[in-house]
Parts: structure tokens; C-alpha cells; sequence
């Protein structure tokens, strides 16, 4: 199976996104900002980091980065897409997620190892999880507070689209503790914390965010 | 009108701004005697930069000389001092290079942009050697924590290590923050880069090759940081003189990103042969650098310098500190090579120049010639001093007054409640509200990150060779004996980074001292580089490149002598690494190393009394090498599951930090016929506390016992929640875990 990982000029989780795919049994594949196809892969990461220095607003430019044509595209299509941190910035800004991300209530940059609750396992990347379990995996931005108007919140949760939730003190101001958050159809999934940084025990505070990539990989298995 | 050099042979009475520009008048005399004529404009700014104290070293090249002379022995160095950093083989073909460097006047004047720059700066030295930038450290000093500027200062300066280094994606994985009144209007912003490399990728950057291209890549110049090395870090703060505000450079961690990146693939491609950074002193520094450590000759077009504000005059040009810019020597045959990888990350590129063999560095512009200089006049052959130095009269003093007359506490309650101030002493408390500003995750190397002893990283994923880095520098000790305080520094730094189961192998310094013209201030500057040389040679480790800031001082106050020492260790495999914190109840605590009552210079000291007198604790090297040989070995056949180094605040400190790491408890007894204030608060060196699974107790005790060092059996971690000195005292974790994490959030929160 085969999941490309996006980099912009500016990304900097993206080696640790492809070595996460590795670790759980997938083929990392680059993806350049520039690229006009997607060179055929099963499912898309948009890593964290600080596309084009975010100096607009974060994810503001590179959602007008060539390849985003074609991951707006595939990602109607059902193309698992997977946005960490600046990746779910990204995907906001492109509208195939509701809401944005605005800078935390504290006005800082937060690097924590943040516990946290998988809410719905009925998308293509939180499926190996159990709905209810808690989670620990690291939590680092400057912007990642999550923010859409009551509507919407209502909407999301009426739907079971919220796929993650602070646990504990909420870091950075987010409405309803939300740290992650699904399409309807579930292939397309946001969130500001980093399971790519904990899926080696050596490396990470444990290994509780392998299941997003174990999740889209078995899914491509059994589909 | 341009200033040219046929001009200036014609006007050789023509007044010139050399004082402003920060140079004396005999070395104004020595550049008119080296040109025979007077120096154009763009000549004098060249020379005035690059004979400022922070890019000539003229007052401490004498004195540093004995890193060489008196370096040890060593396989593992590849490169030495005097290319932008060291280069150290650490096996398997890898390579690491390190470097600390100072940014303190501009993190003053600017505490954001001061810091952030501070932070590219090193990073662009260590990224030119050819290696990958893979971590940052910091280490920071600051005025008193109460201190209105404090307020200004360290959050500006904490957003600006974070908001250049998270930008970047490198992770921070250590460095101190330490409070003292000195520091006040002088704070120290230090910053530490570590790259990996393969051997055979190593770059020396020297423009060799006549015909061969000098090309500028990166950031536009500008007219930011014009001056800064010269007029900002080379004299002491004044109130009566104008801001100096335009002299800090502004920083844009994006174009440094996007830099690195383009870099790498430059040095893959083997499409560059030489990349210099342009820090201090921009083109000035970069030109004459390249050209005398190469081939001698370049020709220079500076018209040809793609310019941010087109009304920046040449001598501008080449004085301006516009940061994230790079300087490539490209053949000719590679050039669109070269040219297709910049455009390709979108970094703008104009060939400025190229390397000739007439031993000259010639900068025109518009044809007509500015500069006409023997590069290496420039570069290598600024003045030396020999600055006067003369031991303080009053040092004498300030070791009479030892602590041996300070009101010490005595019974269980006096050290429970003794206990608990420290921890929430500004130097002792948790920095947490500082590090978690930090990202230390990003890359997915950071094996250990701050509060842990020393930061390790996986270098390898295949055979898991790692390195360790910890930097340490105590300014108090220091003060009362620079020789043994420098020392002082390198033992702990050398401790900590042993303490994670890492050989150490080489230093990296940073030398911060107040004005060399101070004869008392030049002696604590001597006396530390040859405890430091004497201290290295002793250790086996040799100093690979390091940084001297003189002019730390307001009037005639000097900052405390502040040696920051960083060392790096390497370990076979990061998966044996020691961290600091107990986790398995039932382990068994032993204190490794002698106790003695030391207090001289020591926290408690200073933070219950106000007191800073006496000796610094007793260096004994021979002691630091078996203790390190010990925690090596014991971590490499897993004798132990946690190891915590002993310093500030001495064993007291050292056990809560071990048992708030994973929420533990333990009990301790104070061995007989010991005195316990000594006992839990000394600051006697060379000593660790382990925690040893009960099935490694004997071949643990019996690899100490072999090697005739002092371990006690002073306790056990227990699920209990509380820290209990038995006979004397008990605290709650919990009570602990406010006492330490609260001072530095409610400082800056409240």
C-alpha cells in the first residue's frame, strides 16, 4: 500500500510522517508541492510544519499549491487524506473540513505530550482504535485552536464527526475540547496533535499513534 | 558619489568616520600602512567589521591558542578549530559537527529577533560544513526573575529561540536558564547547532579553482543588521549613546528552512564546491574568508548583489548582517546545474563574482574598483592584543568570606522546609514553562530532551548509533576561581552527557566575559581558557570551535565570568540510553562519589542567604573520568534503569527531579555518622545517584568496588507518592510538583 506524504516548502514533519507509514508496514511516497498528479497512491498526509512560513495565515497558500488540485479532488472521491497539525490547516483552508485553526487562548507555542480521546473509529484512519480510548501523543503548535460557529459544532457532533478531544486541561482554547475532526463520508481526517511522533517507544512517549496509519493501511487491505 | 580607490589615493587627507565605525585610531593608521593610501569607504567599513572584537578575536587569540597546544590526543577529531565548526568522526561513517555562539547585545536591544537570529546563525555554520542541521540547544542567562526587564527580556527571547527553531523543524533538546542580578542588563543568549554527516561529505569553505563562480543565493540584502558585529557586539552598553536598535537583524526562519533544504541538495548534487554562511559582517566576512582560505584572488561585481532597498550604498552592501544568505563557489560547468536546484526551492540567485589567482580580493562597482585589499589582511592578519591582565584585589576577599558562617538548618522540619524553597528557587525550579515553547519532537530522532541531563539523539536508525549533548557553565563558581570554575563547567557538562550512557568525546564553548579592557575582567578570561585547555587535555576531549563575547558589562559592572562548556558523547546504541527519572518500585538508589561539605558558590547559598563567597566545590578529573567509565559501562550491560547527575542544589534536588519525572516515590536514609544538611544539599562534584534493579545489585556494586569508587546504598523508589528522608522528613510528590513547577509560570502567567 502505498501513502504519499505531501512536502511544501516549509513542511518539516514529513520525513517523520513517511517513516511512520514505514513503521507500520506501508510504502512512503513523496509528493512535491508542484506535482500535478498524485503518482497512484492509495491514501495522502499532509504534514505539520509551517507551509510557505505561514506568514498569511496558516495553510492559507499552500492550499493553492498545484497538488492540493488533485488532493481536493481524489479526496471527494474518497481518497483517504490524513491533515496533522499544519496538515489540518491545510485541509480547512481548502474546505474539505469545517472550521480553522486560530492561535492558541494562551498565545504561545505548546510542545507537550497531550492525552486525548478517539471519539469515532468510523473513518479510514481512527479505525483500529476503540471508540472511548485514550490516547497519548505529542501536541506542538503555535495555532491550534479549533473553531467553527455553533451550527457547525452542533452539526459535527450530532454526526459523530468529531474524531478526537483534548483530555484534561484544554491546551489552546478549542472549542469543545476538539482536536480532531472527519468529512461525512470519513476518509478525510484533521487533527493538530502528532501521531507521527509516537509510534516508536524509543522516539515518542509510547506508540499510541501507529493505529491512524495501521487503520488506512488495513482498510486498503480489506477494500 | 562612489568612493573608489583611485579616488582615495588622490584624497588621502580626506576625514574618515573610523572612530564611528568602532575602530582605534592606530588600527585606522595600520589599515592606511597595509593599503599605502587611505582606505575608500567601502574598504574602511570591510576592515571595521572584520578587526571588530566579535569577528577578529583580537583580545583573545592569544589566550585561546591553548585549546591547540594543550589539545589531547584524539582520533575522533576531523576537523579543528578555525573552519565554521569542528567535525567529529563518531564511527559507521558518520560524522557531527557542534558549535555554540553568542547572540547577547542584539538579544537585549531586540529580544525576539536578537535570539531568533541568534539560533539561524549557528544553524547556517553548521548546515555549511556540509552537514544536516538535526537539533538546537540554548543557554540562556537573564537578570533577576522579579526584575522588571526580566518581564521584557525572557519571554522575547524564549519566543524567539522557539518562533526561529520551531519554524525551522529542529528540535530543541536542552540548554540552562540560570537568574543572577549580573546578568541584568547583559543577558546571555547562547545558542548550540549539532548537523550529521557522512565523511566523506565534509565541506571546508575555501574558494579554490581560478575562473570558478562566487555566487550569492538565499535572502535579499537589506539594511538590517548593519553594524552589529562591530558597533553592537564589540562595546559595552552606554546610556549615552543612540539606539541601537537598526544594528539587530531580522530574521525569517522560512527563507532558512527552505535555505537548508536547498543546500543539501546542492552538496548531494556535488554541483558546489564551497558554501560559506554570511553572519557577522555579511560579504565583508564572506569574500574575504572564502578567498584567503582558498586560492587568495576573487573578483566581485557588487552591483550585482540583488538588493532589498535599492538605495543601499556599497559600503552598506558589504557591511549589512541580511540573515539567511549564503555565498557558493560554483565551476563554470556546474553553474546551471546549480542554478536549476536553487529555482527549483525558489531561492533567488545572482552570480556575483568569481576566484582569481592574484592574490587580491577586487570589488567593483559600476566598473569602477571600491575595494582592492590582500583578502588575508582582512581576514586573518587583524590586530592582536595583548591585553593587560591582573588577578582582582579583591578576589582575595571574595574567598575569605566562605559560607562557613551562614546559618545552616537543622532538624527535620528545617530541611523539609529548606527543601522546598530551593525547589522553587528561580535557578532550581522546573523550566518547563521555558522548554515547552519548544518543539522537541520534530525529525523523530529525540531520544531524550530536556529536563533530562543531557539531549540524545538517534543518528542511525539501522545500527542505532546515537549522540548525547549537554552544555553546563555555573557564572557563581566561576567568579570565585575562573580556573576551577571553567573546569567546573566542563565536569558537569562531561557528567551529564556520561550520565545517559554516552562516551564523551570532544567540547564546544562559549566564553562570556565583560570588557577586555578591564585588567580584572582579562584575568577571569585567562585564568578560565587555560582551566578549560588544562580541563580538556586532562578529560580527553578536545575543544573542536567555540565563540568569545567580550563586552557582557553596563558600566563597570561585569557580568559574572560565564564559561558555557558543551560536550558530545556518543553511544553505540541509543535503545541502552539512562534516563534520569525512576520508574520501577523496589529499585534500589545508591549515591555514587564522595560528600563533602562544599558550599562555597552554591545555590543554597544563594538563594537562602544572598551569599557568594569562599571556594567553588574541589575539581578532581581523575574522579569524573571513572565516574563516567562507571555510568558507561553500567549503562551499555544494563545495570541500571536511571541515572541522574548531581549539581545545583545537590543530592536533595537531584532525587526529587529523579522521582517528579514519572510520578515514583522513594525512600532515603542519611548513612550514619553523616551529616544530613551535607548530605542532601553539598555541591561536591563527581558524584550521580542510579537506580539498580535488584537483580544487578551485586555485579553493579562489585564494578565499583573494582574500581575503588565510593558508592552508597542511600535508598529505594516505592509506589508510596512521597519523597520520605527517614528520621527527618516526608513530602508529597504532589507538594513537591507545585513547589518546583510553579515559580517560572506565575512569574510570567500572573
Amino acid at each position: 500500500m502505498r501513502i504519499g506524504v505531501v512536502t511544501f516548502p516549509g513542511s518539516l514533519d514529513d520525513r517523520d510522517a513517511a517513516r511512520a507509514v514505514r513503521v507500520a508496514g506501508g510504502e512512503a511516497v513523496s509528493l512535491w508541492h508542484g506535482d500535478a498528479d498524485l503518482h497512484g497512491v492509495d491514501g495522502v498526509v499532509l504534514p505539520g510544519g509551517f507551509s510557505y512560513g505561514d506568514y498569511l495565515r496558516c495553510g492559507a497558500i499552500a492550499r493553492f499549491a498545484p497538488v492540493m488540485e488533485r488532493v481536493v479532488d481524489a479526496a471527494r472521491g474518497g481518497l483517504p487524506v490524513l491533515g496533522i497539525c499544519n496538515g489540518f490547516q491545510i485541509l480547512c483552508e481548502s474546505h474539505l473540513l469545517p472550521g480553522a485553526l486560530i492561535r492558541n487562548d494562551h498565545r504561545k507555542f505548546v510542545c507537550r505530550d497531550q492525552p486525548l480521546r478517539v471519539e469515532s473509529v468510523s473513518t479510514a484512519w481512527t479505525s483500529g482504535y476503540a471508540a472511548g480510548q485514550e490516547i497519548v501523543i505529542p501536541l506542538k503548535n503555535g495555532e491550534g485552536g479549533y473553531v467553527a460557529d455553533e451550527r457547525m459544532l452542533d452539526e459535527l457532533e450530532a454526526e459523530g464527526r468529531v474524531v478526537l478531544r483534548y483530555v484534561g486541561d484544554n491546551p489552546n482554547g478549542s472549542y469543545r475540547d476538539i482536536a480532531g475532526v472527519t468529512n461525512a463520508r470519513g476518509n478525510v481526517v484533521g487533527l493538530m496533535p502528532h501521531p507521527e511522533h509516537a509510534v516508536e517507544s524509543l522516539t515518542g512517549p509510547g506508540t499510541d499513534g501507529l493505529g491512524f496509519f495501521t487503520s488506512v493501511l488495513e482498510g486498503l487491505v480489506r477494500s | 558619489m562612489i568612493d573608489t580607490v583611485e579616488l582615495a589615493g588622490k584624497t588621502p587627507d580626506q576625514p574618515q568616520p573610523w572612530d564611528e565605525l568602532g575602530l582605534k585610531a592606530d588600527e585606522y593608521q595600520r589599515i592606511r600602512d597595509i593599503l599605502g593610501r587611505r582606505p575608500t569607504n567601502a574598504e574602511l567599513a570591510m576592515y571595521s567589521v572584520m578587526w571588530s572584537e566579535h569577528c577578529s578575536y583580537k583580545s583573545s587569540k592569544v589566550h585561546l591558542r591553548q585549546f591547540g597546544e594543550k589539545a589531547p590526543a584524539s582520533d575522533a577529531l576531523l576537523v579543528g578549530m578555525g573552519q565554521n565548526a569542528g567535525v567529529v568522526d563518531i564511527g559507521h561513517g558518520y560524522a557531527i559537527t557542534f558549535k555554540i555562539e553568542s547572540h547577547n547585545h542584539p538579544s537585549y536591544v531586540e529580544p525576539y529577533q536578537g535570539a531568533a537570529t541568534g539560533v539561524g546563525g549557528i544553524v547556517r555554520d553548521i548546515l555549511a560544513m556540509g552537514a544536516r542541521p538535526v537539533a538546537v540547544m540554548d543557554s540562556l542567562r537573564f537578570g533577576p526573575l522579579d526584575a522588571d526587564d526580566t518581564h521584557r527580556v525572557l519571554p522575547g527571547v524564549v519566543a524567539g529561540v522557539g518562533g526561529y527553531g520551531n519554524c525551522l523543524g529542529l528540535p530543541n533538546i536542552g540548554g540552562e536558564v540560570v537568574f543572577d542580578p549580573s546578568y541584568a542588563a547583559n543577558p546571555l543568549v547562547n545558542a548550540l547547532c549539532v548537523g550529521v554527516m557522512k565523511h566523506e561529505d565534509i565541506h571546508l569553505a575555501n574558494a579554490t579553482g581560478v575562473g570558478n563562480k562566487v555566487v550569492l543565493f538565499g535572502a535579499r540584502t537589506g539594511g538590517d543588521g548593519i553594524g552589529g558585529a562591530s558597533i553592537l557586539a564589540s562595546e559595552s552598553f552606554d546610556d549615552s549613546k543612540p539606539s541601537k536598535r537598526p544594528a539587530v537583524q531580522v530574521g525569517d526562519p522560512f527563507m532558512e528552512k527552505v535555505l537548508i533544504e536547498c543546500c543539501l541538495e546542492l552538496f548531494e548534487a556535488r554541483v558546489v564546491e564551497a558554501i560559506q554562511d554570511l553572519g557577522a559582517a555579511g560579504i565583508s566576512c564572506a569574500t574575504s574568508e572564502l578567498a584567503s582560505n582558498g586560492d587568495g584572488g576573487m573578483y566581485v561585481q557588487l552591483e550585482k548583489v540583488l538588493l532589498r532597498d535599492p538605495s543601499l550604498t556599497p559600503g552598506e552592501i558589504m557591511m549589512s548582517e541580511s540573515q539567511e544568505r549564503m555565498m557558493g563557489v560554483v565551476t563554470p560547468e556546474n553553474l546551471d546545474a546549480f542554478l536549476a536546484i536553487t529555482a527549483r526551492w525558489d531561492v533567488e540567485t545572482a552570480v556575483i563574482g568569481e576566484v582569481t589567482g592574484t592574490g587580491r580580493l577586487i570589488i567593483d562597482w559600476h566598473g569602477e574598483t571600491i575595494v582592492d585589499v590582500d583578502p588575508r589582511t582582512v581576514a586573518h592578519d587583524g590586530p592582536v592584543y595583548e591585553r593587560p591582565f591582573a588577578r582582582p584585589e579583591w578576589q582575595d576577599e571574595l574567598q575569605a568570606a566562605g559560607p562557613e558562617g551562614l546559618a545552616r538548618p537543622a532538624g527535620g522540619d528545617e530541611l523539609r522546609g529548606t527543601l522546598l524553597r530551593l525547589l522553587g528557587s528561580p535557578n532550581l525550579a522546573s523550566k518547563s514553562w521555558i522548554t515547552d515553547q519548544y518543539d522537541r519532537y520534530v525529525l523523530g530522532n529525540t531520544v531524550l530532551a530536556q529536563p533530562e541531563d543531557a539531549g540524545v539523539l538517534r543518528i542511525d536508525e539501522e545500527t542505532g548509533l546515537g549522540v548525547a549533548i549537554a552544555t553546563d557553565g555555573n557564572g557563581r563558581y566561576a567568579k570565585l576561581d575562573p580556573y576551577t570554575g571553567a573546569q567546573l563547567a566542563l565536569a558537569e557538562a562531561y557528567r551529564n552527557v556520561a550520565t545517559t550512557g554516552a562516551r564523551p568525546l570532544a567540547v564546544t564553548d562559549g566564553l562570556n566575559f565583560g570588557s577586555p579592557e578591564d585588567p580584572a575582567v582579562m584575568w577571569q578570561f585567562a585564568e578560565a581558557i587555560r582551566g578549560l585547555a588544562d580541563g580538556c587535555q586532562a578529560l580527553g576531549t578536545p575543544v573542536t570551535g567555540g565563540n568569545v563575547s567580550l563586552y557582557n558589562q553596563t558600566g563597570d559592572t561585569a557580568i559574572l565570568p560565564t564559561a558555557i562548556v558543551g560536550v558530545l558523547g556518543v553511544l553505540d546504541d541509543v535503545a541502552r540510553r539512562t534516563p534520569q527519572g525512576f520508574r520501577e518500585s523496589g529499585q534500589v538508589v545508591y549515591l555514587l562519589g564522595e560528600t563533602r561539605d562544599e558550599f562555597g558558590g552554591s545555590e543554597w547559598a544563594w538563594a537562602e542567604h544572598g551569599h557568594l563567597g569562599g571556594r567553588p566545590p574541589s575539581v578532581d578529573l581523575a574522579a569524573e573520568r571513572e565516574l563516567a567509565e562507571i555510568l558507561v559501562n553500567a549503562s551499555r550491560d544494563g545495570l541500571i534503569d536511571a541515572a541522574h547527575d548531581l549539581s545545583d542544589g545537590g543530592l536533595a534536588v537531584a532525587l526529587v527531579e529523579s522521582v517528579l519525572r514519572y510520578g515514583v516515590g522513594a525512600r532515603v536514609w542519611v548513612p550514619d555518622g553523616v551529616d544530613p544538611f551535607v548530605f542532601l544539599f553539598s555541591e561536591s562534584q563527581a558524584r550521580a545517584i542510579v537506580a539498580v534493579p535488584r537483580s544487578e545489585e551485586v555485579r553493579f556494586t562489585d564494578m565499583c568496588s573494582a574500581r575503588r569508587f565510593a558508592h552508597q546504598r542511600i535508598g529505594v523508589v516505592d509506589d508510596g507518592g512521597e519523597l520520605d528522608v527517614q528520621g527527618l522528613f516526608t513530602v508529597p510528590v504532589e507538594e513537591l510538583r507545585t513547589a518546583h513547577e510553579s515559580t517560572l509560570a506565575s512569574a510570567f502567567e500572573g
